[in-house]
């Protein structure tokens, strides 16, 4: 074989990843609009007359996910079944994104952590490897640590809000993520970063559970919510 | 202020880390299981990453030291020696990839491709190097890869990975270069292929320089034709590459303006000084 012939086959095999790429763009595109909709319908709760409608709101997002799911199913035809990680970095960031929304939705339905398990079902991928386009640890990882921002945020506003005990829960909830965190070895890498800023979710959250102490506001929450402390 | 902001934390410290050692004597929720689980399986697969990056070093360091024997190649009388020498070398790499490849039965090649890669790019150079010193042309991908599908006979396994995968997919396995992987390793042959044309010179080998710029003009067009439909890499390489091909061209040039006036054995004595000067620009490649 000459040496231009084999580079127009180099070529030619270039031009097909360039297509492919192009392709899983598109959806990805796609992807996003969708995350992006339900983070809208989702930062309703921050205000103060979205805390009596979670649960109307997570329906919503519910539907959503739908969505999602066709546009997982789509994406998941453009590309080799077995080359997931070749083209992983074109989804890293949405699928983070929708791991996280899936985190939050379900934290206002049962305030408790989504397995990793649960959001794929949720996004209508698969858990493992094996069996095809999965979600990938890191990326999970990666989600729940975002939503741990959102709860400290979410602490505060509900303080604003009136409710005292909600606050609480977060607190309980955001420590034993800590501690959850803190029984993996991260390596230096972008996961290792955004762990870094889970302390400062948990500084916030102490912070609000204090003021609410001092001031006597949490007993007040107590009889409400049926004894947190 | 933040006296009361202090003492609150030192109030609060012990007491959190009271909670979790009652936390440890329950049996631990599923929120700490699961994340148990996480950690052997993100241990395990950083524990494979750098198993995968040592050996991606020492494939590099034995590739480079491929190379610098066979840059001895022109020089030496006993050439046939050093060729088979670098068989013997490469045959050692060779070991080390199919290491590689047993590391990657079952996995994506893909997940682990940022450990090896710069391995693979320095095995492709080596190997691409003595292809041309042998037969004065490029090696193709295809036969790259061919000659990097393992069998379990050849020697006795021991490792456990192979006794489960041997009823599946029997005694053979492979690892393949990429295309860039590839295009990457073929960009730094020209490097090489451009200080064997300088030093031949030195050596008062006339014929060499003309056939290697010939051969450096047929790889820098097939790099333009690929241009920027290729990784970002590729294409950064293209000016490294063009740089390599202008200095053989300059050399080509000058054997032919000045050939005709210097006596022959005086050649040499140019272009070891014009050899110098390259280097010292080039620093290390």
């Amino acid at each position: 074989m000459s040496v231009s012939e084999m580079f127009a086959a180099l070529q030619g095999a270039l031009g097909q990843d360039q297509d492919i790429r192009e392709e899983i763009r598109k959806v990805v595109q796609a992807l996003e609009q969708t995350a992006r909709e339900i983070l809208t319908l989702l930062q309703g709760v921050h205000q103060g007359p979205g805390f009596q409608h979670i649960p109307k709101k997570c329906q919503k997002a519910r539907e959503h996910f739908g969505t999602v799911r066709t546009q997982m199913e789509s994406l998941k035809t453009k590309f080799p079944a077995d080359q997931y990680y070749r083209f992983h970095e074109h989804w890293r960031f949405v699928l983070q994104r929708l791991v996280f929304l899936a985190a939050f939705v379900v934290y206002l339905e049962s305030e408790t952590l989504v397995t990793r398990e649960a959001v794929a079902e949720i996004l209508g991928i698969e858990a493992d490897r094996e069996r095809g386009f999965h979600l990938d640890i890191e990326d999970y990882l990666s989600g729940i640590l975002t939503l741990a921002s959102e709860l400290a945020r979410l602490a505060v506003n509900s303080v604003t809000a009136g409710d005292y005990s909600r606050p609480l829960r977060i607190s309980a909830f955001i420590n034993e993520l800590d501690s959850g965190f803190r029984l993996l070895n991260l390596k230096n890498d972008s996961l290792r970063k955004r762990y870094d800023g889970l302390k400062y979710d948990v500084k916030k959250i102490e912070e609000v559970v204090y003021d609410l102490s001092i001031r006597g506001l949490n007993k007040e929450a107590t009889v409400g919510a049926g004894g947190e402390k | 202020g933040s006296g009361g902001f202090r003492k609150r934390k030192h109030d609060n410290f012990p007491h959190g880390q009271r909670r979790e050692e009652k936390e440890n004597l329950n049996p631990p929720s599923a929120l700490m299981t699961s994340f148990k689980s996480f950690q052997l399986e993100l241990d395990t697969r950083h524990d494979k990453y750098e198993r995968l990056v040592k050996l991606s070093r020492d494939i590099t360091i034995e590739s480079k030291r491929t190379i610098f024997l066979l840059h001895r190649f022109t020089s030496a009388p006993n050439g046939e020696e050093i060729l088979s020498e670098s068989e013997v070398k490469l045959d050692a790499v060779r070991r080390k990839i199919k290491q590689v490849a047993q590391e990657l039965i079952g996995e994506d090649m893909y997940q682990f491709h940022r450990a090896i890669s710069p391995g693979l790019q320095e095995y492709v150079e080596a190997v691409s190097f003595q292809y041309f010193i042998k037969t004065r042309s490029l090696i193709s991908v295809e036969e790259i890869n061919k000659q990097l599908i393992f069998t379990a006979e050849d020697r006795e396994e021991t490792t456990n990975m192979t006794s489960n995968s041997h009823d599946k997919q029997p005694h053979t396995w492979s690892l393949k270069v990429t295309p860039v992987d590839y295009l990457l390793g073929v960009a730094d042959l020209t490097g090489e292929l451009m200080r064997l044309c300088i030093s031949s010179v030195g050596n008062g080998d006339i014929d060499t320089p003309f056939e290697l710029s010939q051969f450096l003009r047929q790889i820098y067009d097939g790099f333009t034709f690929i241009g920027n439909t290729g990784p970002y890499e590729v294409s950064k390489k293209l000016y490294t590459l063009k740089q390599s091909l202008a200095k053989v061209e300059n050399a080509c040039y000058t054997l032919k303006v000045r050939g005709s006036e210097i006596p022959k054995h005086m050649l040499a004595d140019v272009f070891s000084t014009k050899t110098e000067l390259i280097d010292q620009e080039e620093g290390l490649p």
